[in-house]
């Protein structure tokens, strides 16, 4: 029996809406042609359908179709909104700002554009995982250039004010980018109402293709970007690459149904989580980590206190969840995230994240709690550490040799 | 990450989980890891006065390996003289449970906790503590 699929956040099923409209663009028979090629019927009818799927990606988000710029994904939009950025205004000055629980995907590019001499400023969020307007104005400096924040954090759900930060950032004249992966679907967007210069999104957390995405570039007042990729200066110039059709048309389709269904998707989502956090929030020791109102609904990261987050996943076999506690690697380091919301080795090591999403059931949410219920309480009879809790011993003033 | 076929069966079928009474002359009690590290075994023997060790009990916090390490650990204890008990190396954990090569701090983990164990019995006996080898 495949096991059941609580990792919405991860990846997305493609939606067979979606991905019938993707078979049209690939074979003889379809729409194949280079959506560069100008010479030819091939070539239009690609193209057309690029400017389609441009102005359903726009319509979800509020913008203009011509301020969208295909990419590979997210990743690639952060890379080319956060070094497009800092080398285009490397003259004016060389200071950015971000925080602590963003996606690797900006924090390594931070630590690339430190090593080319760049400073970035790391805010701390708050222990329900906020970043507030204040924090960033109180961090702004005469050679700040960038501001780079996320929509929805990935790894607990919490959502950042970005409207009110776009205020703080559009007054100071400094670049504002949001990282929104995580949010079609799941958060409004509205770019005439929010003063954010640059946003990277991916189709696939979204029910769309992997492998395809979009960075928002403002027109008015326009965002400036040095292109990280060159070649036939497709997209403006802005990215270079022919485009793939089947991908394009894709992830347009994805973002007109979430047009269409995003308030209904979310009214499910709420309902299914607050099922499953009814039945599982009054079991002992566990914590919710970060804000449950400034929140997605399809999120929900808890700490089971005494239990270690790999082995519980592994008597959860029949659910595909995540652990923040990333043991399976050499490093055996906790989450940075709930490390950033000052969450202690235990809690931050015995977290797991459930997403749910579009095709997740009421039964399978029943069936989750039952074995989270039966696997907490037998690896808790299997803990020291329960053992102490439950004699009274203070674990944090004991004296741990680290290994 | 896939686990093998042993580490399962440990996993969920733990043997000897429990703990003996720790103020016990007869018990040694060994308390190893950290939790800022993941991983926790408090493993302790029970020494007849022939120097047999006749129980062995555990409780891990930690992953399957750690849980399935332990585990092991006080299967092949029972029944072994102290001097036997302290010639159980991580290297003979690694190879009947197939731990791969991020796991193997658990199996050490193990072997510090036999050790720590055996430590503790002697020391509650009044005689040296064996040489622990150092590891980890």
């Amino acid at each position: 029996m495949p096991s059941t699929y609580f990792d919405y956040s991860a990846t997305t099923p493609v939606d067979p809406r979606v991905a019938k409209v993707m078979m049209n663009y690939l074979t003889l028979d379809g729409v194949f042609g280079n959506p560069a090629s100008r010479s030819h019927s091939y070539g239009w009818e690609a193209e057309a359908a690029i400017e389609k799927a441009r102005k359903q990606v726009a319509d979800l988000l509020n913008c203009d179709p011509r301020e969208i710029v295909w990419t590979s994904g997210a990743t690639e939009s952060d890379n080319l909104c956060l070094k497009g950025t800092a080398h285009f205004y490397h003259k004016k000055g060389k200071h950015i700002i971000t925080s602590k629980i963003e996606h690797k995907a900006i924090l390594d590019t931070c630590r690339q554009l430190e090593r080319e001499g760049y400073e970035v400023t790391y805010l701390d969020p708050s222990s329900e995982g906020i970043i507030t307007p204040d924090q960033v104005a109180a961090a702004i400096r005469e050679d700040t250039i960038l501001v780079s924040l996320m929509h929805v954090n990935n790894e607990i759900g919490v959502i950042t004010d970005i409207k009110a930060i776009g205020e703080v950032t559009s007054a100071a004249k400094v670049v504002f980018h949001v990282d929104a992966a995580q949010s079609p679907c799941k958060a409004e967007i509205d770019l005439q109402d929010m003063k954010v210069d640059l946003m990277s999104f991916s189709a696939h957390k979204a029910y769309g293709p992997k492998g395809i995405g979009v960075a928002f570039v403002r027109r008015k007042p326009r965002a400036r970007l040095e292109a990280q990729m060159h070649g036939g200066g497709h997209e403006r110039g802005m990215r270079s690459g022919t485009l793939p059709t089947h991908q394009i048309v894709g992830m347009g389709e994805a973002f007109a149904i979430a047009k269409q269904e995003m308030a209904a998707d979310l009214k499910k989502m709420t309902k299914l989580r607050d099922r499953f956090w009814n039945e599982i929030k009054d079991m002992e020791e566990i914590y919710l980590n970060g804000s449950m109102e400034q929140r997605v609904p399809h999120n929900l990261n808890v700490s089971f206190n005494y239990i270690e987050g790999e082995s519980l996943m592994m008597s959860l076999k029949d659910m595909a969840v995540s652990s923040g506690s990333a043991c399976t690697s050499i490093s055996l380091e906790p989450s940075y995230v709930l490390r950033a919301l000052g969450r202690n080795d235990e809690l931050a090591h015995s977290s797991i994240r459930f997403t749910f999403g579009r095709y997740t059931t009421e039964a399978e949410v029943d069936q989750a709690v039952k074995d989270i219920k039966v696997a907490v309480n037998k690896l808790r009879e299997l803990s020291p550490l329960w053992d102490m809790y439950k004699d009274g011993v203070d674990i944090s003033a004991i004296e741990w040799a680290a290994h | 990450m896939a686990y093998s076929d042993k580490v399962i069966n440990h996993y969920e079928h733990p043997r000897n989980v429990g703990k003996l009474d720790t103020d016990s002359a007869k018990v040694g009690t060994g308390m190893v890891g950290a939790p800022a590290c993941g991983d926790v075994m408090r493993l302790q023997i029970e020494v007849s006065e022939g120097g047999i060790i006749e129980d062995a009990k555990f409780k891990t916090y930690g992953c399957g390996s750690a849980i399935a390490s332990s585990s092991l650990a006080t299967e092949w204890l029972k029944g072994k003289n102290l001097e036997e008990a302290s010639k159980i190396k991580n290297t003979e954990i690694v190879e009947e449970l197939a731990l791969p090569p991020v796991k193997i701090h658990c199996s050490v983990l193990a072997e510090d906790a036999i050790k720590a164990a055996i430590d503790d019995y002697k020391k509650k006996q009044g005689s040296a503590p064996a040489q622990a080898e150092a590891a980890g």
